[in-house]
């Protein structure tokens, strides 16, 4: 389950992102930020190596856990909300629906 | 396969409207419509560049990217593969395709040879679309020497 999740651009800006209320949001948007610096580290260490995405996503945190599941789910969402014509390139994703419930879904439940 | 043609008369219709409605026959109205016909080009390939790489993001270096064009991307439009790929390594491509379906009706030889590239500019969209959700910046022209053969050439700058 997650605490936050959030769509970056190519141009390093925020398309997407969502926290559950209860903790300092400010402290997620900068943990996001940094874990950019750790995706880069990981594709200049790669070179010609051939890899798979799916190491990328579990190499990042800790390894364990659902997390392809997770990220696969995110990557469908998001060629869907890529492939609706309304849709701009660069926009933040603030009408989709069907994008929305899909994080609401994975987000921890909070009582 | 009735899907195949579905994609060509919507295109063949697409260029006759824009030409249709262009007041300006002389070279400046024209440029605009090449230009509309390839930014809905570009969108149309940013969406695909997305869907398609699905269990093959092993992208290490800009050939693979290239290859994928020619075979992913080429099949899943025109349902064939690119007929040939040369580059200079030092980021120009050309690609080039022996019988372009978008072209395969209109003649064979040099008849309709200045009409060629209105039928050109989308396809040119669609790979630097593709290219840009791939993470590659580039320019994409086209060119014709003899019907159904043309000849994309793609150029990578180096930064």
């Amino acid at each position: 389950m997650a605490v936050c999740i959030a769509v970056i651009a190519k141009e390093n800006y925020p398309l997407y992102i969502r926290s559950t209320p209860t903790e300092n949001e400010l402290k997620f948007h900068y943990m996001v930020h940094t874990s950019l610096d750790v995706v880069d580290e990981k594709i200049s260490a790669m070179g010609k190596a051939l890899v798979d995405q799916r190491e990328l996503y579990l190499g990042l945190l800790y390894p364990t856990k659902d997390y392809k599941v997770m990220f696969r789910k995110l990557h469908n969402s998001y060629t869907v909300v890529m492939c609706n014509p309304f849709y701009n390139s660069g926009d933040r994703i603030q009408s989709s629906r069907a994008f929305d419930n899909m994080v609401t879904s994975m987000m921890i439940q909070v009582c | 396969m009735a899907d195949t043609v579905l994609f060509e008369f919507l295109h063949t219709e697409m260029v006759a409207e824009l030409w249709a409605h262009d007041p300006d026959p002389g070279p400046g109205g024209q440029k605009m419509s090449l230009s509309v016909l390839e930014s809905m080009g570009f969108r149309v390939g940013q969406a695909l560049g997305e869907r398609l790489p699905r269990e093959t993001l092993a992208f290490r270096e800009e050939l693979d990217v290239l290859k994928f064009l020619c075979k992913d991307l080429w099949v899943a439009v025109f349902q064939k593969q690119m007929d040939s790929l040369r580059t200079n390594h030092q980021g120009t491509y050309v690609l080039q395709d022996n019988s372009f379906p978008l072209l395969l009706p209109m003649a064979s030889g040099l008849q309709y040879l200045e009409e060629a590239p209105k039928f050109l500019a989308f396809t040119c969209g669609l790979l630097r679309g593709a290219l840009c959700t791939l993470g590659i910046e580039s320019v994409v022209t086209a060119s014709v020497a003899a019907l159904p053969v043309c000849k994309f050439q793609v150029l990578i700058p180096k930064s």
